[in-house]
């Protein structure tokens, strides 16, 4: 070992396996002319040796692994939405208290939300409807030309945007914007212990952090989902005029003729609900956030894959309840 | 007798806003000697240790660790330099989502072309070495206390073997016993392994347990530089009161035994 110039710890690991492996196996081994910070460095490196594994073996699968594991998923499942039901209990409860006590609502927090999930939100909101009523128009006039109805594509625009296609579309994009910032801020208070801290200063995480949060989107999804619609029509128009000729006056007559204003309001109806699904979803994935950085993305993506999926599942039920009434 | 420095500043220079942290400041850290940094809260000393380790760009002055200028070295050189250092975080900075053991060969994956026995079994030396159970191995650093935090911080700082060893503030928030252990663990590791460590404190004990040498760093730059004995002869009301205040009576006598 005289010769040795440098040795790190990797260098003395491998010497002092070397070592017990030939002393396992009978052979004389010797370690001779150390310097004395290599003997140190040794002698903290042989303290240290872990203990070899013992290696464990790999269980082969059974038949009934597969099933098992369905099973759980399923009571997984199951537990994941009775906890969301839970949490939306609570939410109801504590709103009924802001009922009776409306002086808890901090109006700084919910201005804050406001701005940030309803009017931020308008720009992209409205380009969005824009797009989809110039695609509708677009789509309609190519096939109702086949008929000689060209006209009803006002019709089909306002009815499909007013209805449904305004307020769902708006509520998606909600739910991708906002409903995963709700889960990301709420996710990483949760990691730096801060609802923790405010449970212990007496601050109820549910008053401060949710329901600022759900009452902003409850009044904020309407009026997002409405400046939608009015941007789908204003698309609608300015494509059946540059594709069909139907002038903007014969558009707005065509409307106010033929589509019921029902349409509007069933559409704006369905808004607070699908508010309350991403904002109570988000929130409550936020608060299932645990200690690492993969669980806040994994809870972040099942946000908004919920609320969509929610939110959709919602509108069928409504259709098909409206359908139902006649409406 | 001239010494080998490994760690040389010059003229640095860090503001954030109107706010100005370092003001030509110049530092040496020879090698294998343990330094320390004091300073008051907001006296830049993480920003210090940010800017050697090229996390903070300054906005003047060079860094060179082992004559590399760390702000003007291409990739491959510093990437090369990077090899040479370890850094341990406040809190660790573990990855919170790979286990302890992961974590420390983390490092090694990236940065070597071990095979993963090897790999494994040195990433379990270096978590026995800095004094956690075999059992931490498999865990999460969100299943872990604070003190095992540090101590996982340091075996990943290690992992490659490092010339240098950056502390920040290795004893904040532990128990004495827990805090004077670390201390321990620190000395010894950089007698066996011949390590030059840069230490970010405040805690009185680890400066005389540990350091060789200490620098305060005060009104924008490092005041003085010298051991504890040199340090309590300073007159500067700052450096006074440091080394003169009770804690600092009782350090010195439980260090003197």
């Amino acid at each position: 070992m005289g010769a040795v110039e440098a040795l790190d710890t990797a260098g003395a690991w491998a010497i002092l396996s070397a070592q017990k492996r030939a002393e396992a196996g009978g052979r004389p081994f010797e370690i001779v002319n150390l310097s004395e910070a290599h003997r140190h460095l040794l002698a903290t490196v042989a303290n240290a040796m872990p203990e070899p594994e013992p290696r464990r073996r790999t269980i082969p699968g059974r038949p009934g692994d597969g099933l098992a594991q369905l099973g759980q998923e399923v009571a997984g499942g199951l537990r994941g939405s009775l906890d969301s039901m839970a949490f939306f209990g609570q939410v109801v409860a504590h709103l009924g208290g802001l009922l009776i006590h409306p002086r808890r609502l901090r109006l700084t927090p919910l201005v804050h939300h406001m701005q940030e999930a309803g009017w931020n939100a308008v720009p992209i909101v409205t380009l969005m409807g824009f797009l989809i009523g110039i695609v509708l128009a677009f789509q309609g006039s190519t096939q109702l030309k086949a008929f000689g109805a060209e006209v009803y594509v006002v019709d089909l625009v306002a009815i499909s945007i007013l209805r449904e296609l305004g307020i769902l579309l708006t509520a998606i994009i909600v739910a991708g914007r906002s409903g995963s910032a709700f889960t990301a801020a709420i996710g990483s208070m949760k990691m730096r212990e801060e609802i923790d801290a405010m449970r212990v200063l007496g601050l109820d995480p549910i008053d401060r952090l949710v329901l600022p949060r759900l009452i902003a989107l409850v009044i904020l999804l309407p009026v997002l989902g409405f400046i939608a619609s009015m941007a789908g029509l204003v698309g609608g128009a300015l494509m059946a005029w540059i594709d069909l000729g139907i002038t903007p006056g014969m558009f707005r007559t065509q409307l106010l003729a033929d589509t019921d204003v029902n349409h509007a309001i069933i559409g704006l109806v369905k808004a607070p609900f699908f508010a309350v699904i991403i904002a109570v979803i988000g929130c409550h994935q936020g608060m299932q956030v645990s200690g690492n950085a993969e669980s806040l993305g994994s809870h972040t993506s099942r946000s908004v894959v919920q609320a969509i999926f929610l939110v959709i599942v919602v509108d069928a039920l409504f259709s098909v309840f409206f359908a139902v009434w006649g409406l | 007798m001239a010494r080998e420095v490994v760690i040389e500043v010059r003229g640095l220079k860090n503001q954030f806003g109107p706010n100005v942290i370092h003001e030509d400041l110049d530092l040496d850290i020879y090698r294998g000697e343990v330094l320390g940094i004091v300073g008051g809260s907001g006296t830049g000393k993480s920003v210090l240790l940010r800017s050697i380790v090229g996390l903070q760009a300054p906005r003047a002055g060079s860094v060179r660790v082992f004559g590399v200028d760390v702000r003007q070295a291409p990739r491959a050189e510093m990437a090369r330099v990077e090899n040479r250092w370890g850094v341990m975080f406040q809190d660790g900075a573990l990855f919170s989502s790979l286990t302890v053991r992961e974590n420390v060969e983390a490092p090694m994956r990236e940065r070597t072309d071990l095979d993963p026995e090897t790999r494994r079994a040195l990433a379990d030396l270096k978590i026995a070495m800095v004094g956690l159970p075999p059992k931490a191995r498999t865990l999460f650093p969100s299943e872990l206390s604070g003190g095992m935090r540090k101590r996982a911080g340091l075996a990943r700082a290690l992992a490659l073997d490092p010339e240098i060893l950056f502390l920040d503030e290795p004893t904040a928030g532990l128990d004495p016993i827990g805090a004077s252990e670390f201390d321990a663990l620190i000395r010894n590791l950089q007698t066996s392994l011949g390590l030059t460590v840069f230490l970010v404190t405040h805690d009185l004990d680890t400066l005389h347990a540990t350091c060789d040498r200490i620098a305060v760093l005060a009104e924008r730059k490092v005041l003085v530089t010298g051991t504890i004995r040199e340090l309590m002869e300073v007159d500067h009301p700052w450096v006074r009161d440091y080394f003169h205040g009770p804690r600092a009576h009782a350090a010195l006598l439980a260090a003197e035994g």
